[in-house]
């Protein structure tokens, strides 16, 4: 195990480390998930830990957290050794977590959900007035704002998050954990949060950070630490290193990060979409009238700000959703809103669908993966026994084969989809859709939360999809993944297309520009 | 969180729980002034010590485990079928309809088209439910429980204005004719040179019920129906991506689910009373509902739940025979098994799971 062990700032160097953790081992069954973990992390420092998906970092930190407890090892806080059977534990030691999934009460208001936990004494109010002071103070602080009484399920995805934060503040954290925060952000956001984290760090709070952004530890982490197979394979100061060296460490070879593609040969036309529109459950309209084209051969990718309308796109075409306008496939017209407008009549036309959401929507977290294998082909002929039956068997070979073809950690086709990391069930996905060998092939945020190996693997076999002859619709808020692997990129603001661009003759500055509904003038496609 | 072994949270558990609805009732009994042991004693014996007693401990198990399974079966749809009660009584009525009116030359036939005719009232009687809750979001925990005053109602007048025979004064139709008449678990068993008491109400049902776990679970876990009610019982937005349709599930999970409490009618009202008589469910389409928590909503969990409500029924009869222990005392005690079981599960799940796990790391 090469550990280089590198200090902190140089006034922090003869302080006990904030963190330590000795020898922490953890096992979920057959997987190793921690195995001998030691790692130090100074106080008043931002600590980046990146690793593959199923590297064991969501892991650690949940022992940390006292989530989980571990089979062997040692915690330290400030030198002391402190047992952290349980979450409370862990908040009285001064520790403060961010999940990735947040844990907030949805119908209460940011001040409630604050307090919630953390009140004193039998009632209410005298709690809240506090955490109001408390609230106003840390927002002049930290640029924490929120409106205390706005009701959490009424804020966007970044201001949740700054509620996490928070929360834990409030609650005295001095260490504060975020695992893959910047995730479910806008790049605004993401900056947003940068800032704050920045500002708690200048005020001597230790922050680790776990990111598969590389562009992110380079940019504000003081040291990162790297895992791999679930041991730690390197901590090195940042400075001292390079997104190249830490993909390699990570990954154990070279990676490319950027995307090797051919030119596109786009062939006869597969998709055609007119004025689209969609209404939501309130009667908002989220779809204004888009038309689009598609043809074979060619990857079209939609840019834009999370929640310009993106989702209500794919939801539709996938069947999920219904609208108005027309939508023809091949040249057969769709039904947007009657009894043929359904995920299965969808799959039968030809569109495979890997939805943004993929917890909530691509798959059954309770299900064994090799369940999940059959999650929405269920009427597939190959996965069925007779009229009622399903081949289990069937099921689970082809699951061996996909974990396999793949690469999916840890490759047992009875483990429950929740039990894989983000970036394995994402494996899992795509390689149900892309193997259905689809027509048009809807694939939403089909990087997010996955790891740069696994970024490398997915696009080449979006790609390779694509030289197949099919047709790609593309949609992701990160404008590098747009960039890179669109043949043709379209904005949407608002619900509207606000234009087409050719990928090689526009820039970040333009698609940024018409991402915020400003009109971009060069180079339409 | 870590869990604990599936057979510790499959068998342990409720057994612990069990134990202190048992420790309470016991203390329960001595406020009273009677001997706890000795009416552990005399359940036992009652319920389980003759065979006699057992034929009425299976009689009941049969009952509970119709109704069991269907909750159990909306359970995985996430559905909540309180509407039990109902469902058997319109089956009821059905099986008191294939028996008075079709002639039968057999009971084997009797039997087949009386199943049928219950399981199609019993389906029928939750569909308007399930309809109201597909289309028009009608909460179904809601619409059962009317649907079960709105038969009991139902029975009651088609008992005194229809079918009651003239001149009689009890609402209750007339008696099956013979050849409807099941054959007994006393007359089955003892054909086969086994001695069993032939006056208990067991009777061949008993082996539909353990036919309907065995289906039931190969429903649930081997078709693509079950894997359609089991995804969308998880998640009803991941069912619509997938292409399920939540209007087909919720319509056939509430059908198979009221069909099988419907079945249940051939064991009361065919094998038992061999007419139709008021409130004839007596309460089954309740108890399924604490048979399918506490059996975990899987087929053999349910049929062992079934068992212990079969015994703690025939038990508790046997113990307001022998003892001054009053009725409603044993329907305290039943109460608390429900509670303990199925309500506070988590109150006696969560020290034993933190239990395993110490005992696991001190082993490592
Ligand atoms: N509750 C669990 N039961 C069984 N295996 C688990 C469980 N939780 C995690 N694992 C396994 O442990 C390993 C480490 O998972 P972990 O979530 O820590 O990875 P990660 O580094 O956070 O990955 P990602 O970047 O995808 O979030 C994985 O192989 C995962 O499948
Ligand atoms: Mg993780």
């Amino acid at each position: 195990m090469a550990e280089r062990q590198a200090q902190g700032r140089p006034e922090a160097a003869a302080l006990p480390p904030a963190i330590e953790l000795r020898g922490i081992s953890k096992a979920f069954g057959p997987v190793q998930a921690n195995g001998d973990i030691s790692v130090r992390v100074a106080r008043g420092t931002i600590h980046g830990i990146v690793g593959e998906n199923g590297a064991g970092k969501s892991t650690l930190m949940s022992i940390l957290y006292g989530f989980y407890r571990a089979d062997a090892g040692e915690i330290l806080i400030g030198g002391r050794p402190t047992p952290i059977p349980d979450s409370q534990s862990a908040i009285r030691a001064g520790i403060g977590m961010v999940f990735q999934h947040f844990k907030l009460v949805p119908n209460f208001t940011v001040l409630e959900n604050v307090v919630l936990g953390a009140e004193e004494g039998a009632l209410l109010r005298p709690s809240l007035a506090r955490a109001r002071r408390e609230l106003t103070r840390l927002a002049e602080d930290y640029e924490l704002d929120v409106d205390p009484d706005a009701l959490v399920e009424d804020l966007s995805v970044g201001h949740q998050q700054r509620v996490e934060i928070l929360k834990a503040l409030y609650r005295q954290a001095d260490i504060l954990i975020l695992d893959e925060p910047t995730g479910v952000l806008t790049p605004a956001e993401a900056d947003h949060l940068f800032r704050i984290l920045k500002g708690l760090k200048a005020q001597g709070k230790t922050i680790v950070l776990i990111t598969h952004k590389l562009r992110e530890i380079m940019e504000i982490t003081d040291e990162v630490s790297v895992m791999r197979r679930g041991e730690m394979v390197a901590t090195v100061r940042t400075e001292a290193t390079s997104p190249e060296a830490l993909a390699e460490l990570m990954v154990g070879r070279k990676v490319l990060l950027r995307v090797d593609k051919a030119p596109a040969a786009p062939g006869r036309t597969v998709l055609e979409i007119e004025d689209l529109r969609v209404r939501d459950g309130h009667g908002v309209e989220r779809l204004k009238g888009v038309s689009l084209t598609l043809r074979a051969g060619e990857i079209l990718g939609i840019a834009g700000v999370a929640g310009n309308g993106q989702s209500e796109l794919l939801e539709l075409l996938g069947g999920i959703a219904q609208g108005t306008g027309r939508v023809r496939l091949n040249g057969t017209e769709l039904d947007l809103s009657g009894r043929g407008c359904n995920g299965r009549a969808r799959r039968a036309a030809g569109i495979a669908h890997v939805p943004e959401d993929r917890q909530h929507l691509g798959m059954i977290l309770d299900f064994a993966a090799w369940e999940n294998v059959a999650f929405g082909y269920q009427d597939a002929p190959e996965y069925r026994a007779g009229r009622f039956f399903m081949d289990n068997d069937a099921l689970r070979a082809e699951c061996e084969g996909k974990m396999a073809r793949f690469d999916v950690r840890p490759p047992l086709p009875a483990l429950a989809g929740k039990n894989f990391s983000g970036g394995n069930q994402q494996k899992l996905i795509v390689a149900r859709e892309i193997e259905r060998n689809p027509d048009l092939l809807l694939i939403g945020q089909p990087t997010r939360g996955v790891d740069i190996g696994a970024i490398e693997f997915i696009h080449k076999q979006i790609v390779a999809l694509r030289d197949a002859g099919k047709a790609i619709l593309l949609v992701s808020v990160e404008l590098d993944e747009i960039m890179s692997l669109s043949d043709r990129i379209a904005v949407m603001f608002d619900g509207r297309i606000m234009g087409l661009r050719d990928p090689a003759r526009t820039d970040e500055r333009e698609l940024g520009l018409m991402m915020a509904g400003m009109d971009g003038t060069r180079g339409a496609a | 969180m870590e869990r604990m072994p599936a057979w510790a949270d499959a068998l342990l558990v409720p057994l612990i729980s069990l134990a202190v609805a048992f420790a309470i009732s016991s203390g329960v009994i001595l406020a009273i002034g009677e001997n706890p042991w000795e009416a552990l004693k005399i359940m036992v014996t009652g319920a389980l010590g003759s065979s006699y007693g057992w034929g009425y401990t299976l009689y009941y198990a049969t009952n509970f485990i119709f109704t069991g399974l269907a909750v159990a079966v909306a359970f995985h749809a996430s559905l909540f079928n309180i509407g039990g009660e109902g469902q058997a009584t319109l089956g009821g009525l059905g099986v008191a309809l294939a028996c008075l009116f079709v002639p039968w030359p057999h009971w084997s036939l009797a039997l087949i088209g009386a199943a049928a005719m219950g399981a199609a009232f019993g389906a029928a009687w939750a569909a308007v439910p399930a309809w109201l809750q597909a289309r028009r979001g009608s909460h179904i925990v809601i619409t059962t429980i009317m649907f079960n005053f709105i038969a009991a109602s139902l029975l009651n007048y088609v008992l005194v204005n229809v079918l009651r025979p003239t001149g009689s004064m009890d609402p209750a139709t007339a008696r099956f004719p013979g050849a409807t008449s099941l054959p007994g678990i006393g007359d089955m068993l003892t054909a086969v040179g086994i001695p069993f008491a032939k006056t208990t109400p067991a009777n061949v049902t008993l082996f539909i019920a353990l036919g309907a776990c065995f289906l039931v679970w190969a429903l649930i876990w081997r078709t693509r129906l079950g894997y359609e009610i089991r995804a969308f019982g998880k998640s009803e937005k991941a069912a619509v991506y997938a292409g399920i349709s939540p209007v087909r599930i919720t319509m056939l999970a509430m059908l198979i689910s009221g069909a099988l409490a419907g079945l249940m009618a051939i064991n009361n009202v065919m094998g038992e009373a061999e007419r139709l008589v008021l409130n004839s469910v007596e309460g089954a389409g309740f108890i399924g509902i604490a048979v399918a928590l506490m059996g975990r909503s899987h087929p053999f969990g349910v049929l062992l739940a079934a068992l212990l409500f079969g015994f703690l029924y025939q038990g508790g009869a046997e113990l307001a025979l022998w003892t001054s222990i009053p009725r409603e005392l044993i329907t305290v005690i039943q109460a608390l098994v429900i509670l303990f079981t199925g309500a506070l599960d988590n109150m006696v799940r969560q020290p034993v799971e933190a239990l395993f796990l110490r005992a696991r790391k001190g082993a490592k």
